[in-house]
């Protein structure tokens, strides 16, 4: 029943990764950039929650109405002023930058909040537990942050189908200059693409100190593990993310059920082995993000 | 119209080149060992750069993964040096052993677009730690001592490191030249100005991208074994640290992209930056950081960059130059011939006219 049990919590941690992966989904398949500094972002939003913590006594999950909408503004001005300069340099100028960026972002962090490693206080909800057999319970916690995923993935779903800036962002994603042909401002468009994923890093951001915790150090093995979410499940198809998730995270739960300090590294082989096996990743990918 | 490939410049490069080499070489005799380790680190750093250079810089290919090469050459020194082999000796070996773990691993990150090989060649880095973290008798996650150079008398072996590692920066560079002015130095010249206009013309992209990808890993094996060799300890989380692309990326940042010149001038940039400011910690990585994306967004091919296009200076030359001569020629009427009478070509984006 142990097994039973790593499943079930491998894919509640992979709702947590299609999280993180979702951003990163939408920055590289709108806007063509892989963002390094993907999971120090993250990080700085956990942070940015504790300091409204800290000032406002705000409850730890209420934080979210303060800190996605600041990130969405950090979204689009970073969007306009830097990931569209690095663009005009040289599309490989933006991995640089974001590699820069992340740098930057752990140092400044360890200067201005220490290297420990702080959680969320969510009360009596972090240690209440769904008990489906003896040996199977569920923390509301990963359920929250399951529900939470699966629930960005299709407001993503629809906005992207169903509205007029949806449909904008897939064409400028198509073809950027046929967009602008069409009268589409690309650069706007652009930024609210960037606007949304930043959104999305803000509340993988919450969901990682609400999960676990976080340390300034904790941004590139959030932005692995996204990355493989995204290539498992299939560039470019946001619920091919969510699978790529799940299928990580339960490779990784089974992986230190086998041996405690084998749980990453199962990941990563699994990893490697869809990228040997099935480069296209488990779900084809449809036209469009 | 002739067309040559050096100037009078570049011969007093290679001369100058020569030289600085044995004076290098005879520092030992003049300097504290404080020095010399010093330049251990900087040799290192110098090649750790240039390879990372000839991928990014050449091929367009950028990795944040190399550590896992850095971290195979010091392994492999360790391996041998516990079987009874001469750390020096085992130089070669490292370098070797790099190379040959590198060309399965290609064909496994060559399948990721250019935008997210950067992100699976670290993936790569990862699995090659956790796993050699998994093996006690290298040491397991606590690091083990490389047996058998404690035992030489410290001078000497401060002395032999510090060969070596000139000896394998002098080789990394002049390999990285004789590369570059190769066939494939033009093949990849053309993938660096640009990839799509260099496959239509017939150049083979990935198979020139895999051999530049082979030899960087050899190189920064070479790189990983010096480290061991100098520090006479490994630990697994250091060697296989994600610190060491951050290094590289930054030194070929700061000293230009693209050219066997920036390395070598980022690499003293960064010393100096390391040595002035090292004390202040964190500060030190954040003023580094923002300098280069700063010089990423700005200044895309670097300070060498800038350099050399004022002055029209180049220590190596890998490219070719017209020279237009005075007899008419069916080429006279060339637009290129306008403004000054050489003209470099196939030196970079907007290098030439």
């Amino acid at each position: 029943m142990n097994w039973v049990n790593a499943i079930v919590q491998g894919i509640l941690l992979g709702g947590l990764y299609a999280l993180f992966a979702c951003g990163l989904s939408i920055l590289f398949g709108v806007i063509r950039v892989v963002n390094l500094a993907h999971g120090d972002f993250a990080v700085l939003a956990a942070y940015l929650a504790l300091l409204v913590v800290t000032t406002t006594h705000l409850p730890a999950l209420a934080t979210i109405v303060i800190v996605a909408p600041l990130f969405a503004l950090l979204g689009y001005a970073g969007q306009r002023l830097i990931i569209q300069k690095s663009l005009d340099v040289s599309p490989l100028t933006t991995l640089l930058v974001s590699f820069g960026l992340s740098v930057v972002i752990q140092n400044a962090l360890l200067v201005f909040a220490s290297a420990d490693s702080h959680s969320f206080d969510v009360g009596h909800l972090i240690s209440a537990s769904l008990r489906i057999t003896p040996e199977v319970s569920i923390a509301y916690v990963s359920l929250i942050i399951f529900g939470t995923a699966v629930a960005l993935l299709i407001g993503l779903q629809l906005f992207l189908s169903r509205t007029a800036m949806g449909r904008q962002i897939r064409a400028a994603a198509d073809d950027q200059e046929a967009a602008s042909i069409a009268g589409i401002d690309t650069h706007h468009v652009f930024a609210i693409a960037a606007a949304l994923a930043f959104a999305s890093v803000a509340l993988a951001g919450l969901a990682l100190g609400t999960y676990s915790s976080f340390d300034p150090s904790a941004g590139p093995p959030r932005l692995v593990f996204a990355f493989e979410a995204v290539i498992i499940g299939g560039l470019g198809s946001l619920w091919g993310t969510l699978l790529g998730g799940i299928v990580l995270g339960v490779a990784q739960t089974i992986g230190a059920q086998i041996d405690p300090s084998g749980g990453v590294l199962a990941g990563h082989l699994v990893f490697l082995a869809v990228l040997a096996f099935r480069p296209q990743g488990l779900i084809r990918a449809r036209l469009a993000t | 119209m002739r067309v040559t490939r050096s100037r009078r410049s570049a011969l007093w490069g290679i001369v100058g080149a020569l030289v600085v080499v044995v004076a290098l070489a005879t520092l030992p005799y003049v300097v504290y060992a404080d020095v010399t380790d010093l330049l251990v680190n900087a040799f290192i750093l110098v090649v750790l750069a240039s390879m990372w250079n000839l991928l990014a810089g050449y091929c367009g290919l950028i990795s944040v993964g190399q550590q896992a090469y850095v971290g195979v050459g010091a392994y492999t020194v360790l391996v041998l040096a516990q079987n009874g082999i001469n750390a020096y000796v085992a130089i070669p070996a490292a370098l070797l052993v790099s190379a040959a773990v590198a060309v399965p691993v290609s064909f496994l990150v060559f399948r990721l677009r250019a935008e997210y090989f950067a992100i699976g060649t670290w993936v790569v880095a990862e699995v090659f730690f956790l796993a050699l973290v998994r093996v006690r008798s290298l040491g397991g996650g606590t690091g083990t001592a490389l047996p058998g150079l404690a035992l030489i008398d410290p001078v000497l072996r401060q002395a032999v490191t510090y060969w070596s590692a000139l000896a394998v920066a002098g080789a990394a560079l002049l390999a990285t030249y004789l590369l570059l002015r190769s066939r494939m130095g033009l093949d990849l010249t053309a993938i660096r100005d640009n990839e799509l206009a260099a496959r239509s013309v017939g150049v083979r992209v990935t198979s020139a991208q895999r051999a530049v990808y082979v030899v960087s890993a050899a190189g920064c094996g070479a790189a990983g074994a010096l480290l061991i060799i100098s520090q006479l300890n490994v630990l697994a989380s250091a060697i296989f640290s994600v610190q060491w692309s951050a290094k590289m990326i930054f030194i070929a940042l700061i000293g230009g992209l693209g050219s066997i010149e920036g390395p070598i001038l980022g690499t003293g940039i960064f010393i100096a930056i390391q040595q002035s400011l090292a004390q202040l910690g964190a500060w030190y990585l954040i003023l580094l950081g923002s300098l280069a994306v700063g010089i990423a967004m700005f200044l895309p091919k670097g300070i060498w960059g800038l350099i050399s296009s004022r002055l029209h200076l180049q220590v190596f030359p890998v490219g070719y130059w017209l020279h237009r001569q005075d007899s008419p020629s069916p080429l006279a009427g060339e637009p290129l011939s306008s403004g000054s009478r050489d003209f470099p070509r196939g030196q970079g984006r907007g290098g030439g006219s």
